[in-house]
């Protein structure tokens, strides 16, 4: 079995009284879709908080590649690799797709221009468009505000910049929550797509026909606890949504 | 088109519904084709506000030919606007974030004041004595800057309370250093060259410098990247944080520009006036904004243009102008503005209402819209 790319061990985090993480296991493949999947607060944002570094865990080890490593903020995650897609996708309304998707990382001019603060526009437009490209994002426009298109779109944007980024694992948190029919099906071949780079995708998700249809491993967790890490061929929706609920048990717990 | 296949059109960009073929599947290519840089242009505020402004000034024109469509006049109406253009830039700057900066006017006279101060205690009148007292009022502004930038964005104050209290504390010390006092001492190689001199065969020296500021002010804010993060964090504070910008730090640094500024404005009034005028700022912050925002700069942040703001400063400039040339009241000029105030708000609101929605931004839609129910 190869070595995953991101493996936590006994994560623990607790909020005053409330245990959030409790004891928890986790483990991403890369080139594959693991999704992730609970009933509310069972601890699936803290999880991948805890994984992104936007949270400090009490306890317990997470390992990049077999190496153990210290979370501490977003842009260390970045840089190792690892992007997160919120629910509310953490784009900037008033900005056209190409600045949103370089925010914070613009490619500079050379030289003098540079210096002075000035972007290399056009490269990061051609290397936007080929990024949208790549994923089958239909982006109307490259230089329309992201904040006058439609839900659908801005997703693909926020998932296209986190896979321009992201080279090893890419967390999708209810990428088709707000979506109407087509979208969520531009989502999910979206999501096949970046698994095929050989990116390991975590798609949460409270939809199980989407589970069933997108990833190739599930992990259920319940009550801040790893309740189940199974095959997603050897499963059905009827036995998942009993992990989820507790009405049955199975595998590692 | 018949009325009714309209109607369902427009239901249709109400719902934000599409059509089979709509834009979820439009490629790249073919919507960049549909929109060139000429449609763009027109729907841009700042354009209608342009129209706006040719509208008044033909009318004075017309009204008025011999005296008001005059280069001397208009050279008068530049020579005024110049000083508020300067602070339009940093006012703009600080809108676009969706702040807000009262304190212009009152750092405007502090820095005067301390630059006077300065100025006479060292004596003499040559450019020696001059260049400091430039460096120290531009200093005594970008102090102020600092000073409400550092409260707005780590103590977490709003830019109305803090800017509000650093009008009062500016001003107030302006007048405890004075003694209530206007200082009339202002060497006369300011007041010669900055103040009312002249270039190029007539051109105000004072407009020039406001030009270079604001065409610096426009390339900083529109091709730089520290004018995209204004555009960001106005935008989305939350978006630009998380994706590593340091908003804390581009907040003090966007609050320092537009009270450097201000006291480069600071020495530019004294030079004009030849006296620290600290009573005769009191409307400047409250022009100034007028200006940004009748230029189409959004108060709720995100966007705007300097290109506006000069336009939104001329509106006012020129109906003042106008109206004392053509002997009505010039009271009248208060009432015009309020009014081109509020609809260039109303137009904002109507903007972005429609940009929430994912539909078209254009007016005339909107008001399409509106006939139709």
């Amino acid at each position: 079995m190869t070595t995953p790319v991101l493996e936590a061990r006994g994560l623990s985090r607790a909020f005053g009284h409330v245990r959030a993480l409790d004891d928890v296991d986790f483990e991403v493949y890369p080139g594959e879709v693991t999704a992730l999947i609970g009933d509310n607060g069972a601890g699936k944002s803290t999880l991948v908080k805890a994984l992104s570094g936007n949270l400090a865990v009490d306890t317990g080890v997470i390992k990049f590649e077999g190496n153990p490593l210290q979370l501490t903020n977003p842009m260390q995650a970045s840089a190792l690799g690892i992007e997160t897609v919120h629910q509310d996708l953490a784009l900037a309304p008033h900005l056209d797709p190409v600045q949103n998707m370089y925010l914070g990382r613009e490619v500079m001019k050379s030289g003098i221009g540079g210096a002075f603060g000035f972007m290399n526009v056009a490269e990061m437009r051609k290397e936007s468009r080929r990024a949208f490209d790549e994923l089958g994002a239909t982006v109307r426009s490259l230089t329309s505000p992201v904040g006058s298109m439609s839900g659908g779109q801005r997703q693909a944007i926020a998932i296209a910049r986190a896979v321009h980024w992201a080279n090893k694992v890419v967390f999708l948190d209810e990428p088709t929550a707000a979506l109407g029919v087509r979208q969520t099906k531009n989502v999910l071949e979206t999501i096949r797509r970046v698994r095929d780079k050989g990116i390991a995708v975590v798609f949460i998700s409270h939809s199980m026909p989407h589970v069933m249809e997108v990833s190739d491993r599930i992990q259920v967790l319940r009550l801040g606890h790893r309740a189940a890490a199974i095959d997603t061929k050897s499963t059905n929706m009827e036995e998942l949504v009993g992990l989820m609920t507790g009405a049955s048990t199975r595998g590692v717990a | 088109m018949s009325d009714d296949v309209r109607d369902a059109d427009l239901k249709k960009a109400e719902f934000g519904q599409t059509d089979a073929a709509g834009p979820e599947t439009t490629s790249i290519n073919m919507a960049q084709a549909k929109e060139n840089g000429f449609t763009k242009l027109i729907k841009a505020q700042a354009f209608q506000i342009l129209i706006v402004l040719i509208v008044i000034v033909a009318i004075f024109s017309a009204l008025a030919p011999d005296t008001f469509a005059q280069l001397s006049n208009l050279r008068l109406v530049v020579q005024n606007a110049s000083i508020l253009a300067v602070l339009g830039v940093g006012m703009t700057f600080i809108i676009i974030t969706s702040g807000i900066d009262l304190s212009i006017g009152s750092v405007l006279v502090f820095s005067g004041v301390v630059s006077a101060i300065v100025m006479r205690a060292i004596g003499g009148d040559d450019w020696g004595t001059a260049t400091i007292g430039i460096i120290v009022s531009i200093l005594s502004g970008l102090a102020w800057g600092i000073f409400n930038g550092v409260l707005i964005s780590k103590a977490k104050v709003p830019p109305l309370i803090v800017t509000l209290g650093s009008l009062g504390m500016a001003l107030g010390l302006s007048q405890i250093i004075t003694g209530g006092v206007d200082i009339r001492q202002v060497p006369s190689v300011l007041t010669t060259s900055i103040g009312y001199g002249n270039i190029l065969g007539g051109i105000p020296i004072i407009s020039v410098i406001a030009l270079v500021i604001v065409i610096i002010g426009a390339i900083v804010l529109h091709k730089t990247k520290f004018g995209l993060y204004t555009y960001a964090v106005g935008s989305s504070e939350e978006a630009a944080r998380r994706v590593g910008v340091k908003v804390d730090r581009h907040l003090i640094k966007v609050y320092a520009l537009s009270g450097a500024l201000a006291g480069l404005a600071g020495i530019l009034s004294l030079s004009q006036f030849s006296t620290t005028a600290i009573a005769g700022q009191s409307q400047t912050n409250l022009n100034v904004i007028a200006a940004v925002v009748i230029g189409g700069t959004s108060l709720f942040g995100g966007y705007g243009t300097i290109f506006g703001t000069v336009v939104g400063l001329f509106i006012p400039a020129v109906l003042q102008n106008g109206f004392v040339i053509t002997g009505v009241q010039p009271f009248w000029q208060q009432v015009a503005v309020g009014a081109v105030l509020i609809a260039a708000v109303y137009v904002d609101q109507v903007r972005r209402a429609s940009a929430a929605r994912g539909a078209s931004t254009s007016l005339w839609r909107h008001f399409a819209r509106r006939n139709n129910k």
